[in-house]
């Protein structure tokens, strides 16, 4: 089930939270919300879930729009909001029933479903304690489990690792890539990693807009543009080394790490590879090259360079 | 329908699990009892068969044992953030405020039910009027459930399920007193209107025995119009 979103505007006073934004989301798609705080990721998502009316703009959950049947899109949604609101005296398995009859599950289909909900999750040990007896990590596990419970077409996760350990992370995460292969699911995340992990597009916004759309590949090649070296020359003068290198035609700068005396940084003239000539270079000058590393450019850099300016 | 029922039966659970429930059935029932059978203004004092002591007792204890029960029921959501969760599942926030009204006027009817046995003592003392003592308790349930109203509306307001007992409180005393009092102290156009918004003068003539649809009239509007103020503030967070 696609979701349209076009010309989503969100005013909160005098500020726009969102801003204009238009995208497209596929069935089978995991698409990664990044952006600052404030950015208007949880505004957009709440907008999507259409318990935000927006200024502007509609949104196409499949065939329905949230402005005109917000009922029939909130059937096919799970929503797994931000700091995963729970009701905290009830027991687990309850809250699950609760929502199970709320979302208009059969009846005689719910136990069963609640089973597989509660296997899925991993929560047998604690299906019966009262949620607000829970640690966050299993907290965060109920909210999964009421999301999916109605088998949703489409996933709105906000922020879902938050305040998990690393192999509660690492369980979620391989959890959402099985769900997002017949599913649509988009995620909000802070951190890139998880983002890179789980996700085959990645969304940047920032101020309400967006500065970035592509898979995360697309998004380091982008940014990369030039080639960056970092070279450890042994058997050999400092200078002698810099002015050798800044003679290649496909060298760019030429920059000694600061602190050493031999290892140097090397940035490319764009579209074009040195590492060729550098390797020649060294075999003809006799020195030993004993370090040649391609610098990637991290999702951070690019993270940090679209969204602080 | 059902998503209504759904929604009144988890609110009336929670009411028991956290022994709200209960504290306030025997709040109610001690305070009525004893006011009933031991103290004051008490049956065999007036030595006539009937309830109105019982029903004036409720009357005043209903009207502060309700915002205690309402004042959780839309703050206690908005303040955790759960209200989020129950409104993107695929209901309105009719369903959501209906739900929530029902399940708090079952807790009422409950309460109500358990001081039968009250009418049946009475009934063996002597000659009861059998058709003032269901139209009392009718008069009982209108009006809880225009408290009911008020008191949703009060918590739809706040976060803080104090200030929402308050608000609740304050609104309602207009209804339960002041009003009257007015009324007392003006003539003519405007007195006859604090005497139609007084709850006193209706429930009074429903628990005398006559079931009339201007107090009825009365009643049903005070309930939808405080739902409806609910409503309203519910929906407006979303804009």
């Amino acid at each position: 089930m696609d979701i349209i979103v076009e010309n989503l505007t969100k005013i909160y006073g005098t500020q726009r939270a969102v801003d204009n934004i238009s995208f497209k989301v596929h069935t089978g798609e995991v698409l990664g919300f990044l952006g600052p705080n404030g950015a208007g990721k949880t505004t957009t998502m709440k907008a999507i879930t259409s318990y935000l009316i927006p200024n502007s703009g509609d949104i196409h959950v499949g065939e329905f729009s949230v402005m005109d049947q917000p009922e029939e899109v909130k059937k096919r949604i799970g929503y797994l909001p931000e700091n995963n609101p729970l009701y905290n005296d009830m027991p687990v398995i309850d809250y699950l029933r609760f929502v199970a009859q709320i979302q208009g599950i059969d009846k005689t289909r719910i136990t069963g479903r609640l089973l597989e909900m509660v296997k899925l999750c991993g929560l047998e040990g604690e299906k019966h304690k009262k949620i607000g007896e829970l640690s966050k990590g299993y907290r965060q596990r109920v909210g999964l489990a009421q999301a999916l419970i109605h088998d949703p077409e489409v996933l709105i996760l906000d922020e879902p690792t938050a305040g998990l350990d690393p192999n509660q992370i690492i369980e979620i995460r391989d959890l959402i890539k099985a769900i997002g292969r017949e599913k649509t699911v988009i995620l909000s995340s802070h951190i890139l990693a998880e983002v890179e992990a789980t996700c085959d597009r990645i969304l940047i916004i920032n101020k309400g807009r967006i500065v970035a759309d592509g898979t995360p590949e697309n998004l380091r090649k982008k940014a990369q543009g030039q080639e960056m070296l970092k070279l450890t020359i042994e058997d050999a003068s400092k200078n002698e080394v810099i002015k050798a290198l800044q003679k290649i035609p496909g060298i760019d700068w030429v920059n000694p790490i600061s602190g050493t005396d031999n290892r140097f940084e090397v940035q490319s003239r764009p579209n074009v590879s040195s590492r060729r000539e550098t390797f020649d270079l060294c075999v003809k000058n006799g020195w030993v090259l004993t370090e040649m590393v391609v610098v990637e450019t991290k999702l951070e850099d690019i993270f940090h360079e679209l969204t602080m300016n | 329908m059902k998503e209504i029922w759904i929604i009144a039966r988890r609110e009336l659970n929670a009411f028991f699990n956290s022994l709200m429930a209960y504290i306030l059935l025997i709040a109610f029932l001690g305070f009525s009892g004893f006011f009933t059978w031991i103290s004051g203004a008490d049956v065999f004092m007036v030595g006539q068969a009937n309830m109105q002591s019982f029903f004036g007792i409720a009357y005043w204890s209903l009207f502060f044992f309700i915002p205690a029960m309402t004042m959780g029921l839309l703050s206690e959501e908005t303040r955790s953030g759960t209200i989020e969760l129950l409104l993107t599942k695929p209901i309105n926030d009719w369903q959501v405020i209906i739900g929530k009204f029902l399940s708090t006027l079952v807790l009422v009817c409950i309460a109500l039910a358990f001081t039968l046995p009250y009418y049946i003592t009475i009934a063996t003392l002597g000659p009861l009027d059998h058709g003032s003592v269901w139209t009392g308790y009718l008069g009982l349930i209108l009006m809880s459930a225009s408290y009911i109203g008020i008191g949703i509306f009060a918590s739809s307001l706040s976060k803080n399920q104090i200030v929402a007992f308050l608000v609740a409180l304050l609104i309602g005393i207009f209804f339960h007193i002041i009003f009257g009092v007015l009324a007392g102290n003006f003539t003519g156009f405007l007195g006859g209107i604090f005497t139609y918004l007084n709850l006193n003068t209706h429930f009074e003539s429903i628990s005398r025995g006559v079931i009339d649809t201007k107090d009825l009239i009365y009643f049903f509007s005070l309930i939808a119009l405080s739902l409806i103020l609910a409503e309203i503030m519910l929906t407006r967070r979303r804009f």
